[in-house]
């Protein structure tokens, strides 16, 4: 129940937020639209637990640096958000979830043919009453596809209720999983319990994945096309700069702010210092990179566990999407479903399906070791590479492989001259799609992960459920900055690739 | 004729590009004027800026006694304000309303009663033949179908001029043709004015009272089709309009000549006010050539490259010298065989600079 609230909540919150803004920067005449809008895509790469945490330390009720602020300060009685509360919850999911629409809602009104629009103009309707009556029923299966998208994610996302909502006794699934499993060390009795809730989440999941098929079955107009003149841009006038200045402040109030803060509380010796230059230091970086054994290892996991990872799907995707793209086999179909299936299935449940499978029933056991986790990897983020590669397959046409044939080229060769060469920017960002998040990844390692092999996403989480904050938060920043460079290095390629 | 549509001066600028520049020009009431030019030449984006969904950088646009925009005059009239009927070459008719809601939107927008509205929209709807489709989504209509939708949505509001982006050029040819000649039949019914924007010169030909043609930016030649094809202005229109041939001739030195040592032909005068030019340029269209015997002096003197047949008609390529052109007869009329030598005459040339 508690799961469909947080759920319910952020997604209308992200609705909302996603379009609003999805219109402001594709729309209207607001200056500095571009800068915007890939801020706007910033928080698809945070990690949003980590961005919970920031948020715990700035609005927890009694210790949060902005309730503090006000109750010392402006003589508040109380906090002025209680951040641990269904709202508290859904407004940080809120931030973290919104570019799924903000993305799709862009994507379409972009793609929107303008001549749609200015008909309706020359019919006589004014902007209002053309975004009213055209523009938003055109774009609607987007926003909603958008909506029950984030809604998917919000259901199956451990992150944020796991340090937000535990301390308020508000559960949502995968963290009642990870609880129940967690408490009881593995026991079967607590197992069971778990595939039971999971098996409610996957009903919900289909249930939503059908309801998203649905409606873009339904809806999906053919808005692509006619020349593109540049779409017809609504002249705020009055309100132009008091808009570009709302949307300046929430990016710094929903990015910058908790960035800023994980890197300085990252800083200090002990937490509750304040940040004076004295307090501030390199130390906590050098201690948990050269130093504390559980970073050390962490960081040492994750990085192996994510090349191991990202290799065997690259190399596993290009051959499951070559015979799904270029093959004529029986049951290519069901392959094709099992590959994408991860895309929809949430994370706590490919880890309980893990360990259920992996731990010697059927006679290899797996638990307690790193290996478990790499399967668990492996079988999310194949789906991420099989849509890479087929993609890249689908450009490569029949005929080049045809004609390199017809010059006498073998099925190898012409496999490893035409093929490979062509598809390799495919399989590289394939390799970044799975290296980058599973830095990140939090959802699945929590229920894997043993004394020695904690992930970098892990030890963040439960050096800061142990409270060592200031060390939780070196470590985040750390994994922030390789985040960013990973996600720069990727922006750099695909950028290279379009020119 | 009386100027309807008035357009002076209109030019416009983006950055350092002049797209449209310095354009002047009326159009009478119930008038077909076409604007016709290849891609880029401004012509769509003169006329965004009559239905106002561009800026001018200078000049006037009226409409009857009103004034739509100037920007000296800091004056401008929103699209909607405008009252024209417009069509798009992508249709742009809307998915998700019905065939009938697509046409009564602009009627609704004007809130009249709804006995009116049904009346108007059932008009428009019978006369562009959709009574039948009118409860389907327009998603379900071939590309002609939509393209009725459009027009029937523009016929709507009645309206004084009508603005046709190249309504026609995502349709398939023979459907084409049939549009083409129900829109002129609704023009004849209705007596509105058409702008008429299109780089198919069949088209403009088949539609127009009058046609615009535009290079650049800037207008080469105002008038009727036939005219237009029969009396060129420029080499560019001549070569626009119909298949065109151009032969270099060389003048310095006195004596006129081909490239390749092919002399000028008894008979055949260079224009005096081209005398001054070193190269000019000798236009002829392939099916105003006739074939004359080999030896006659007043013939072009060529050989026969090759000879295609094209059903009503034979397409020849001859050699002249260094150059070649194209001859078209029809194919009751046998002409010479690839390798033989022949001698041309053309019945109307024209004579250009060289570099217009």
């Amino acid at each position: 129940m508690n799961s469909l609230i947080i759920a319910g909540m952020s997604t209308v919150g992200s609705t909302i937020v996603g379009t609003f803004f999805a219109w402001l920067v594709t729309r209207t005449d607001m200056p500095h639209k571009k800068f915007m809008k890939s801020m706007f895509l910033v928080p698809f790469m945070l990690p949003s637990f980590i961005g919970a945490m920031a948020w715990k330390m700035l609005l927890s009720p009694n210790a949060g640096f902005i309730n503090r602020f006000f109750m010392d300060n402006l003589g508040f009685d109380g906090p002025i958000f209680n951040l641990y509360s269904y709202y508290g919850i859904s407004a940080v999911e809120v931030m973290y979830l919104f570019p799924f629409v903000f993305i799709q809602v862009c994507g379409a009104l972009e793609r929107m043919d303008p001549t749609l629009e200015e008909s309706a103009r020359i019919s006589g309707a004014g902007l209002f009453t053309i975004t009213r009556k055209i523009t938003i029923p055109l774009v609607l299966p987007s926003i909603l596809s958008g909506a029950l998208l984030i809604m998917l994610y919000s259901m199956a996302h451990f992150g944020t209720v796991a340090v937000l909502g535990i301390e308020n006794g508000i559960y949502n699934i995968p963290v009642l999983i990870y609880e129940r499993i967690h408490q009881s060390g593995g026991s079967f009795e607590s197992i069971r319990t778990g595939t039971v809730l999971a098996t409610v989440l996957v009903i919900s999941a289909a249930c939503i994945i059908w309801a998203q098929r649905k409606i873009l079955g339904s809806g999906h107009y053919q808005i692509i096309g006619g020349k593109s003149f540049r779409p017809m841009e609504l002249k705020l006038r009055g309100l132009k700069y008091p808009l570009m200045f709302f949307c300046f402040a929430y990016i710094a109030f929903t990015i910058v702010l908790p960035t800023v803060v994980i890197f300085l509380v990252g800083g200090l010796s002990t937490y509750g210092l304040s940040f004076t230059p004295e307090n501030l230091s390199l130390d906590n970086f050098k201690f948990i990179l050269f130093e504390y054994d559980v970073t050390r290892d962490a960081i040492f996991n994750s990085v192996t566990l994510g090349l191991t990872a990202a290799i065997i799907t690259m190399f596993a995707g290009v051959m499951i999407s070559y015979v799904i793209v270029k093959m004529d086999v029986k049951g290519k179909g069901l392959l094709e479903f099992l590959g994408m299936l991860p895309f929809s299935v949430p994370g706590s449940v490919i880890a309980l399906g893990v360990i259920l499978a992996w731990s010697g029933q059927f006679g290899i056991n797996l638990y307690n070791t790193v290996w478990i986790i790499l399967v668990a990897y492996i079988a999310r983020y194949m789906a991420f590479s099989l849509k890479a590669n087929s993609a890249a397959l689908e450009q490569v046409h029949d005929s080049l492989v045809e004609a390199s044939r017809a010059c006498g080229a073998t099925m190898w060769q012409s496999l490893k001259d035409i093929v490979l060469p062509l598809v390799k920017p495919g399989m590289f960002a394939a390799f970044f799609l799975i290296f980058l998040p599973s830095l990140r990844e939090l959802t699945v390692s929590i229920m894997l992960y043993a004394p020695t092999t904690r992930t970098i996403g892990v030890a963040i989480y439960t050096l800061n459920e142990d409270g060592e904050t200031v060390i939780s938060c070196a470590l985040a920043a750390i994994a922030l900055i390789i985040i960013i460079v990973g996600q720069t290095v990727i922006n750099h390629f695909t950028k290279k690739e379009s020119e | 004729m009386a100027g309807f549509v008035r357009l002076i001066g209109v030019t416009k600028r983006f950055g350092d590009v002049t797209a449209v520049n310095n354009l002047n020009y009326e159009i009478g009431k119930g008038e077909c004027f076409s604007m016709l030019g290849p891609s880029g030449c401004g012509k769509t984006t003169t006329l965004r800026m009559v239905a106002g969904f561009e800026d001018l950088s200078d000049g006037e646009v009226w409409v009857g006694d009103q004034l739509f925009s100037s920007p000296k005059k800091n004056h401008y009239t929103p699209p909607e304000k405008r009252n024209f009927g417009m069509v798009f070459q992508a249709f742009a008719v809307w998915p998700h309303l019905s065939v009938y809601e697509n046409v009564a939107f602009p009627l609704r927008i004007r809130k009249l009663s709804e006995s009116e509205i049904d009346q108007r929209t059932m008009d428009a709807l019978k006369a562009t033949n959709l009574v039948a489709a009118k409860d389907q989504s327009p998603d379900y209509l071939s590309g002609g179908g939509k393209q009725r939708v459009a027009l029937a949505r523009a016929l709507a509001i009645n309206p004084d001029v009508m603005l046709l982006d190249e309504p026609l050029s995502s349709l398939d040819p023979h459907l084409r043709e049939e549009m083409r000649f129900e829109i002129k039949d609704l023009q004849m019914k209705y007596g509105f004015s058409i702008i008429y924007v299109t780089h198919d010169q069949s088209e403009a030909m088949a539609l127009s009272d009058r046609i615009l043609v535009m290079k650049l930016g800037v207008v080469q030649q105002i008038d009727t089709p036939l005219n237009i094809y029969n009396n060129p202005a420029n080499k560019f229109v001549f070569s626009f309009i119909g298949l065109s041939n151009f032969l270099a001739v060389n003048q310095d030195g006195g004596s006129a000549q081909l490239p390749g040592g092919v002399a000028l032909p008894a008979g055949v005068m260079i224009p005096d006010h081209l005398a001054g030019e070193n190269v000019v340029s000798w236009a002829s269209r392939p099916s105003e050539i006739d074939f004359v015997s080999a030896d006659d002096p007043e013939g072009l003197h060529g050989v026969v490259n090759r000879k295609a047949f094209l059903g009503e008609i034979i397409d020849y390529q001859i050699q002249v010298g260094e150059q070649t052109l194209r001859v078209q007869k029809g194919r009751r009329d046998p002409g010479p065989e690839p390798g033989e030598a022949c001698a041309l005459r053309f019945l109307r040339p024209f004579w250009y600079k060289e570099n217009e």
